[in-house]
Parts: structure tokens; C-alpha cells; sequence
């Protein structure tokens, strides 16, 4: 089952409270997507742990109902 | 051997990592990657040039499930150094826009010439 883009902003909110997430439908399939998410809980925190948190947020759902997502993280400006 | 790593997944998998200083576990092989993200990682360590072993984690699912336990990371691929997890696709390209990537390969001592 494919996950909506809405569905996975959702999450990564709820799991990182504050930050700014962007999801981009890549190929308009509701399966290939593209995230930004912008924290500043990411501020000195490498690049792998920014990623395990957007993850964890995603529950199980990455690298099963959701393979393709292209994750960008930052902290804000 | 660690106890906690009795597994035979997990064992080969330690056993690969002391043996290769560059290793990326993908899907498929370089010559034949099995999906965009595997294939972009290869791409990237091409042009970063430095040698790099591969394995391709279809073909073992005893690895395809004990990498992403061992890393607590749940998708392939995954780029290793000198046993160390980098990342995945988008954290190596982050890295080789940047040129970090090419900064860590030479840090590590693993740099090509």
C-alpha cells in the first residue's frame, strides 16, 4: 500500500514537532518522493542521525510500503 | 566473536567489513544495479575513483536484513569506510557535491594514488 504525501508530512511532524517538511511526488506515481526537512532539533547533529530521525518518525513504513524517498535534512537559517 | 553477533548474517557481515576499507552493500552489482539508488551510489564512487568492493544484497537475505539492524538504517544502499557507516544514497551525494566525500576517502587513507 503507497503512502500519500500528505500521509508522510504527517508523520515526520509529528515525529520531529516543529520542523518544516516538503514532500515532492517525483514521478506523480505516489511513490517515488522527495523530502526536505528543515529542524533545528538536526542543529549539530550529523548528517546519518538527521536521517535515522526523519526514519524513526516514518515508523516501519520506510523501506517498505515507502522504498523511494529521496530525504534532504537541514537546520534553519 | 561478540556474542551478539552469533547471527550468520551479522557475522558475515563483520567479516566483510574488516575485509574491505570501501564496501557498499547494493542491490544488484556495479555493472548491474538493481534500483536508482544503488545505481546512483556506484555512479558517485566512480567518479570519486577510489577502489570499492560491493555486495549485492539480493543475493543473500541473511545480509539484506542484518545490515539494516547492524546500521539502523532501513534501506539499501549503504556505504561503508574502514567499517564505518557514511550513509545511503543521499547523504553520499550530499557528501560529493560538497566534496566531503572525497575529504573522508583521503582522511580514512583510502583515497586512489
Amino acid at each position: 500500500m503507497a503512502m500519500t504525501a500528505d500521509e508522510i508530512a504527517a508523520m515526520i511532524r509529528a515525529g520531529i514537532p516543529g520542523a518544516e517538511v516538503e514532500i515532492t511526488d517525483l514521478a506523480g506515481d505516489g511513490n517515488h518522493y522527495a523530502a526536505r526537512v528543515v529542524s533545528e532539533t538536526f542543529r549539530g547533529v550529523s548528517r546519518v542521525r538527521q536521517h535515522q530521525a526523519v526514519y524513526a518518525a516514518l515508523g516501519g513504513h520506510m523501506g517498505d510500503t515507502l522504498h523511494a524517498l529521496q530525504l534532504t535534512t537541514a537546520v534553519p537559517d | 566473536m561478540d556474542d551478539a553477533m552469533t547471527d550468520d548474517g551479522m557475522a558475515r557481515i563483520s567479516s566483510l567489513l574488516a575485509g574491505n576499507d570501501v564496501l557498499l552493500f547494493m542491490k544488484g552489482t556495479p555493472l548491474f544495479p538493481q534500483c536508482g539508488f544503488s545505481s546512483r551510489a556506484v555512479a558517485i564512487l566512480e567518479r570519486v575513483g577510489v577502489p570499492y568492493e560491493s555486495v549485492d544484497v539480493l543475493q543473500d537475505q541473511g545480509i539484506r536484513q542484518g545490515i539494516k539492524t547492524y546500521s539502523d538504517w532501513p534501506t539499501i544502499p549503504q556505504l561503508y569506510v574502514k567499517g564505518e557507516f557514511v550513509g545511503g544514497s543521499d547523504i553520499m551525494l550530499e557528501m560529493y557535491e560538497s566534496g566531503e566525500l572525497a575529504q573522508l576517502m583521503v582522511d580514512k587513507g583510502v583515497a586512489a594514488g
